[in-house]
This record gives C-alpha cells, structure tokens and sequence, in this order.
C-alpha cells in the first residue's frame, strides 16, 4: 500500500526539489534541498530509505512543517476522529430508527417519503448540503458557528454534512432487512407468545437489524474519510482533511504521503473493529 | 440485449415488470441533461464567460434568472454551457473504468490461479485507500484539469469494478453451460466474450449507471477542492469551489450549482436503480 502511494508520487512529471524549493529559488537552492531529500539518490534507494524511516515513525522531509510531519498529523488527529464519531453516532441513531419504522409501516406515506428523502439525501454532495446549512443556519438564523472549532456546536453542522448519506444508506439497508427478518419465524414464535410487538422488534429484531448496519459503516470508512476532506475544507474544521488540501496546495508530497498512510491505517482499523463487531453480535461467527 | 439470455442465469418473470417509474424519470432527467449538454452554448441567455465589472454579485433578476457572480457573469449561462463538463468528464470516467474493470474481473475471474492472485492482490491493495483520497491524490499527481480529473475518477473506480465483476464471473464459471462450451472445444477467448461477457453484462450495466452518480460526485468535490477543470470552464463543482468565498453576501452564487448536480445524482441513481429492478427482479428488496 505504502509502496503504491510511493510511486504514484514517483510518477509526478517535474523535479520534486525545483517544485518545493518553489518559482524564485536560485539553483544552488534546489541542489542543496535535493542533496537533503536524497532526491539525488538511485529510486529504489530512496524507497529503501523510505520504508525504513516508516518503521521508525519518520514520514520523511515535509516543506511546510521543514521536517518529520508525523507529530503535527497526529496533533490534527483529534479533530477529524471527533467529527468521524460523531457521523457514526448519528448515523446509527436516525438511520437504525428510520428504517425500522419505514419497515414496519411499509407502504404507508411515512415509508415513501422516508424513501425519496433516502434518494435525495443520496444525491446531494456533502459539501454543498454543508454550503447550505452555513447558510441557512450560520447566515441568516444566526444559530451556530459556521467555521472553525469554537465548542461543541462547531461539531452539528459539520457532522450533518458528513452523515446524511451514512444515514441514507443505513435507512434504506435496514428497511430491507427488517421487511426480511420480520417474515422469519422467530418473529412469529415472539408474537404467538405474546410478546408486545414494541419488545419484538426492540429485542428481537433489531439484534439482527444491526449487522447490515455494521456492513454500511465498514464499507463507508472510505467515504467518511475521503467525504472528511470535503468537509473540513468547507468549515476549517482543524483536521487532518484540512491539512490535507493545504498539503496538496504547498504541492508538500511528503505531507501528502504521509497523510493517505495516516487515511489507510485508520479505513483498516475501522474495518477491524467493524469485524469484531461481527462477532459480538452475531455467535454464529464465532465458530466459523 | 438479445445475447443476456444465452444462459439460463436471467430467468426473467413476465409478471413482475410492472410500469416502472424510477426508471423512467430517469430516463427523462438524463434526457433533458444530455440535451442540454448538447446544444448548450445555443441555448445560454450569455456568453458564459462575459465579465459585467458593474453588475457583480447580483441577486436573481428578470435579466439574470439566477443572478450573477464575482466578476459578473451570468450564472445561468455558466451552469448550461457547464453542463458538457460536468457529464462528459462523468461518462468518460465511467466508460473507461468499466472497460478497464471488466477486463481485469474478466481475466482474473476466468484465468484463476496466479493471474487471479496478482490482480485480486493489487485490487485489494487499492481498495484499501479510500476512493476520494485516490482521486484526490491522483488529481494531485497528474495536475489539475479535465484529463487529471478523468483520470482520477477512473482510478478510483477500477478496483471496485474488477472486484465486482471477477466475483460474477465465478458464479458464471460454473455453470453448465460453460461446461459445455469447454466440453465441445470452444476457444477460450470466444468463451469468455459470447458466453461469460454477456451474463456478467447486466451487474455491469446497473453498477456503471449508479457509478456515473458517483463519478458526478467525485468530479464535483475535486473542482470545489480547486482539482478539477480549471477556471474559467463553467464547472459546476469548480464554480461551488469559487463562490464558497460569497457564501455569506451571495448565496445564490452556490445554490444553483449544487442543484443542477444534486439532480444530476438523482437522475442517475433512479436509473440505475429502476435498471436494477428491470433486469434483474430478484434482488428487489
């Protein structure tokens, strides 16, 4: 993976030290940086070089921070997590519920308009679905900060623009699979029993409910964290999305790098969790 | 798609093809969409790239429907005459993800073995990178620009395709009639593109239409990050991208554009939707 990232950077046309070194550098400039970056090194040198200062913690020589960006990408860390989490809570909060209920009134006006607001809420780019609701919210109401992090309400707009299409996913995924599970027979045990049908889908159901939950959420990672980039930009929310644009910006490759290794570990980490997930909610998978 | 029904892998069920209207307005928004794009710059009420240094920032009018933006341009003219960017880039990075992704899926699903280990591996690998950072690092790469933004659209496509289509694949493979076809000596070339190709159609079709909505979205987010085409080309995402600096004086500046892209989505995803509910009933949920 790192490797990929490390020749797609390799392929960049033009020389890395004249494009850091940036328009007005003297030539003694750029050869002095070049020396300093092992730029002057064979390729596969470099990449060994490279590889090694990863293991080490070292993501190599960025030009904005003029050293290891590591530590300064993990400073931005917080805040990117703090607005993932918060997309996923949300997500599970409405999105679960939503779907539940569109389900269990199928066919009812409730189940299509929570349907075309699915299809809406899907089509709309987060970013401007954030333009609007600065607009809306910060402009003319005059009821939450619009950017920046001064507090816990800098988090409800960003986290709105993130979640609405986890929340549309999850609305539709769990609609379907609570119309399948609710024609299975433990369903029909529950009921013959005499189990209230608030407890049957509160205790029964929605254990199951849950699982496809989970599968949006891992398969998503990706688009939580690509659709963070976006985001942040829109509400100079001080994360590693942010930082990103400005690496891309300052064209600053090493940053660059290092924050799409930072993205990578962090989908594979959401997908481990999202596996464990599994296997607490589902016995079966235990054994398997 | 008379060659769908070679096999037995498609039973369509005459009774359940109902009228079916997401389909259709589908098909109608994406009509209108393509006529648009078309005959564009006939029907914008402005040359496009017309600067008005007196009439900057105007709020919509009789003269300017949607109003006018920093330098004064018409916004209106600027999203028709955007409209080509905006689909053409869309299409074209579908076209080419899904010719590249099949032919992988293809090869790998059919050839198995080391092939398969080799191109399952390296999509994988690819998988494991977020598809917004891989464009947005490709766009980064190539530069910004229409190819940069092709370009990047279609890296991010690629693994999925091939993943997708090298799972139908082996479903197919194991049919009987592929049995057959090996039985009576038939090449493996000609195997894979009259017996395989055509039944892995259909998951392609429905999967490129809904990824057209997807590669809209892409393109949208690279030209407000400034990765995009390039200004002065009416880009919708690029045009989002420039006026988010007005957003508190003109807000119209934005609402247009997210519009124009937001129904675009829409019409895309209602097609592919309603296609999936078309040719293939049973995953109908």
């Amino acid at each position: 993976m790192v490797t990929i990232v490390f020749f797609i950077f390799k392929a960049v046309p033009g020389d890395e030290a004249q494009m850091m070194a940036g328009a007005t550098a003297s030539q003694v400039d750029i050869d002095l940086l070049r020396t300093r970056l092992g730029l002057d090194q064979p390729l596969l040198t470099q990449y060994g070089t490279r590889m090694l200062g990863l293991v080490q913690g070292n993501l190599g020589y960025s030009s904005t921070f003029r050293g290891n960006p590591l530590p300064h990408i993990l400073s931005r860390l917080p805040a990117t997590l703090a607005l993932a989490t918060a997309a996923i809570l949300v997500t599970v909060v409405l999105g679960i519920p939503a779907g539940v209920l569109a389900a269990v009134r199928q066919r009812s006006w409730l189940d299509y308009s929570l349907s075309l607001l699915v299809v809406g809420l899907l089509a709309i780019p987060n970013f401007w679905l954030g333009m609007m609701l600065v607009i809306v919210l910060s402009v003319e109401w005059r009821i939450l900060p619009s950017f920046g992090f001064t507090g816990w309400a800098s988090l409800v707009m960003p986290t709105m623009a993130l979640s609405a299409r986890l929340v549309a996913l999850v609305t539709r995924m769990t609609r379907g699979v609570v119309i399948d599970e609710l024609g299975k027979d433990y369903i029909r045990t529950a009921r013959a029993k005499g189990v209230a049908e608030f407890a049957v889908i509160s205790h029964h159901l929605l254990r199951n409910a849950m699982i496809p939950t989970l599968t949006i959420i891992g398969l998503e990672t990706g688009y939580l964290l690509g659709g963070s980039v976006v985001v942040e930009r829109i509400f100079a929310w001080p994360g590693i999305g942010d930082l990103l644009v400005n690496a891309i910006g300052a064209r600053d490759f090493t940053l660059v790098q290092g924050i799409t290794v930072v993205f990578v570990v962090g989908f594979l980490l959401v997908n481990l969790i999202v596996e464990l997930l599994y296997l607490a909610l589902n016995p079966r998978l235990r054994h398997a | 798609m008379p060659e769908a029904q070679v096999g037995p892998v498609m039973p369509f069920s005459g009774t359940r093809r109902r009228f079916n209207l997401p389909l259709w307005i589908g098909i109608f928004l994406l009509g209108v969409y393509v006529f648009v794009a078309v005959f564009g710059p006939l029907l914008a009420p402005y040359d496009p790239n017309a600067q008005d240094l007196i009439g900057v920032l105007e709020a919509p009018s009789a003269a300017h429907p949607m109003g006018t933006d920093q330098i004064g341009r018409d916004i209106l003219a600027r999203l028709i005459v955007g409209t080509r960017f905006t689909l053409s880039a869309a299409l074209l990075a579908v076209a080419i993800s899904s010719a590249i992704g099949v032919t992988l899926g293809l090869v790998a699903g059919y050839a198995g073995g080391p092939v398969d280990a080799g191109i399952t591996g390296l999509v994988d690998l690819l998988l494991t990178i977020p598809s917004l950072i891989l464009a947005i690092a490709v766009a980064s790469v190539i530069g910004a620009g229409m190819t940069g933004l092709v370009v990047a659209t279609t890296a991010s496509f690629v693994p999925r395709l091939a993943r997708l289509i090298r799972g139908r694949v082996l479903e197919i493979r194991e049919e009987d009639f592929i049995q057959a076809a090996i039985a009576s000596g038939t090449r493996r070339a000609k195997i894979l593109r009259r017996h395989i190709l055509p039944n892995a159609m259909t998951i392609v079709i429905i999967e490129t239409s809904l990824l057209a909505g997807q590669a809209v979205l892409v393109g949208a987010a690279l030209g407000f990050l400034g990765l995009g085409v390039q200004p002065p080309a009416p880009e919708w995402g690029t045009m989002l991208g420039a006026g988010r600096e007005f957003i508190e004086v003109a807000p119209h500046l934005v609402v247009a554009p997210g519009i124009a892209i937001s129904l675009l989505v829409f019409a895309f995803n209602l097609f592919g939707d309603g296609l999936r509910d078309h040719l293939d009933p049973r995953q109908n949920i």
